[in-house]
């Protein structure tokens, strides 16, 4: 807590101590950790905040905000299945060094009206403008096919998502964003980025990190399970013994 | 009720699993089988992932096997000497079953590995049962038996040294049952199943063993194949997740006491009908995703 508000205090003094003519942004996460337990179906963050603006005054013409929630990036391999000879079989693959795990946008205007194509790849707005740095030398239709099946994949398991209204904006202040975080989420820092759009430029942009933990008993298994994988073994081998040996003890006493 | 899975990293209705377990485990303390041939297909249509699904139902395997091999100790219709020879070609075989899943696991091939040899051991298990369970239940006319079959299978009878089986009364080979084990340890590790239903026809077909000792010898070998490789899985694959065969296997062993008795009450003939029809729905199920339109033309691993 004492950390929020210490950042906040921070931002607000930058204001003063810079009093530059443009905005800034101050924002924040409804949670700046979220804990993978047995429990765990996946979380809605809440990404919001407050536009301050020098001379404390809103302009006229409303500004937009963009927000972007990404997970870490991972080298990955993208396999095609095709037909041969009757069977689908994986038949192409490309790899791809730098894919976000998780990838989700929301803007207050769909992108393309807010910014033009250049600034959005330079900013990774949008999933078309994401640098995947696919590798190997690949021609570029088979690429834009792999990039094209990979976000249709992620996109339908929730790990991928573009929401073109997602941001509410109150009163040319205030804004807020809901992005939804699927269960099969990998762990690892999250980063919330935020921008503040004026006529197709990026005027301010804000970074918050998160951090997503299994904790507990979940992550025990998973360490034990990578760390202590004999240990590991030996005790599913001993738990399966064990409730198959008590099922039959418990039911030759009842019939 | 959602649960997490750890190593799946996704979560699912725990209800479901268990319900699930609960199934797989009374067929298979009605028939004698590990019963993997269903939860693995099963599991993956859930949308766990194949590797994890076989892994973990090798898990349960041994916890379902665990009270029928109990029940054939007391009764003395186990061949220790047979399953011991078993044991040690399973063992190899899940080893070297590990190292070709390790090949196809890394060119990418494995899902279509998995898919095909179920289509193929389904369909084939799946039609012989029902053969049998509409001739006995006479829908159809069987064909007259051609003479006494021979004691011994041929092959089987070529096959170099000698070694006496006295619990089973056979005078044969150890390479026959070595390979046998070796076979299905092979299968344990890349289809998640014990490989019962295999196991229970050779050992009466082709070794020419005594029912009385069949079902008790092959639940011995499953139990120490299965152990085997969830260990072989954690070791390599690290794919076997505890909960998820935790969730399996308290379901699982609990109905299989079930399975065991209702198998006094219901008529076993109509039961293997059911069975057969089960087993050929996965099969068909399975053969759809291969040959007509996979679930999914892109898949991701990760580097």
């Amino acid at each position: 807590m004492s950390a929020r508000l210490s950042s906040i205090l921070l931002a607000f003094s930058a204001v003063f101590l810079v009093a530059t003519d443009k905005p800034v942004l101050v924002p924040d996460i409804s949670a700046r950790q979220v804990q993978i337990r047995y429990s765990f179906t996946g979380a809605q963050l809440l990404l919001f905040g407050a536009v301050v603006y020098p001379g404390g005054s809103a302009p006229s013409r409303p500004l937009d905000i963009a927000v972007v929630l990404r997970g870490p990036v991972q080298p990955i391999l993208v396999r095609e299945k095709q037909k041969i000879a009757g069977i689908w079989m994986n038949a192409d693959s490309n790899r791809f060094r730098s894919a976000p795990s998780f990838y989700a946008v929301a803007s207050s205007k769909p992108i393309d009206q807010l910014v033009d194509e250049r600034t959005a790849a330079i900013y990774e707005l949008g999933l078309h403008n994401l640098q995947l740095s696919p590798g190997g030398g690949a021609l570029p239709e088979k690429e834009r096919r792999f990039e094209a099946g990979l976000l249709d994949l992620r996109r339908r398991h929730g790990l991928y998502a573009e929401d073109p209204h997602g941001v509410e904006i109150t009163d040319g202040v205030l804004y807020r964003a809901v992005i939804t975080i699927p269960s099969q989420v990998p762990v690892g820092t999250y980063t919330a980025e935020t921008f503040l759009i004026d006529r197709g430029k990026v005027i301010a942009a804000a970074t918050r990190d998160i951090q997503i933990n299994k904790s507990g008993f979940e992550r025990f298994v998973a360490l034990a399970a990578r760390r202590h994988e004999g240990l590991y073994g030996l005790t599913a081998v001993l738990l399966s013994l064990g409730l198959g040996w008590a099922a039959a003890a418990a039911f030759r006493r009842r019939f | 009720m959602d649960i997490y899975l750890p190593i799946a990293g996704q979560s699912v209705n725990a209800l479901l699993i268990i319900v699930l377990g609960f199934l797989v485990g009374v067929l298979s303390g009605m028939f004698g089988v590990g019963g993997g041939f269903l939860t693995t297909p099963l599991l993956i249509f859930y949308g766990i992932p194949p590797t994890v699904a076989v892994a973990s139902s090798a898990t349960q395997i041994t916890g379902a096997s665990v009270s029928g091999v109990m029940v054939h100790m007391r009764r003395g219709g186990v061949d220790m000497k047979m399953g011991g020879v078993m044991i040690v070609g399973g063992l190899a075989g899940s080893v070297v079953g590990a190292a070709m899943f390790r090949v196809l696991q890394s060119s990418g091939q494995i899902d279509v590995v998995i898919g095909f040899l179920y289509v193929l051991i389904l369909g084939w298990i799946g039609s012989l049962m029902l053969k049998d369970s509409l001739i006995s239940l006479g829908y159809i006319g069987s064909k007259p038996e051609v003479g006494p079959a021979p004691r011994h299978n041929r092959w089987v009878a070529s096959l170099p040294g000698r070694w006496r089986f006295y619990t089973s009364g056979l005078y044969i080979s150890p390479v026959a049952p070595l390979a046998l084990g070796f076979l299905a340890g092979v299968l344990t590790v890349f289809l998640g199943i014990g490989g019962g239903f295999i196991l229970v026809p050779a050992m009466i077909y082709l070794l020419g063993m005594p029912a009385r000792v069949v079902i008790g010898t092959s639940l011995v070998m499953i139990l120490a194949v299965s152990a085997a490789t969830t260990m072989v899985h954690s070791l390599t694959t690290r794919a076997v997740d505890i909960v998820l065969a935790g969730l399996l296997l308290v379901g699982g062993v609990i109905g299989a006491q079930y399975g065991a008795l209702l198998t006094l009450r219901i008529k076993p003939d109509l039961m293997r009908l059911a069975l057969s029809v089960i087993i050929l729905l996965v099969a068909l199920r399975m053969a759809l995703g291969l040959a007509w339109h996979p679930d999914e033309i892109y898949s991701i691993e990760y580097l």
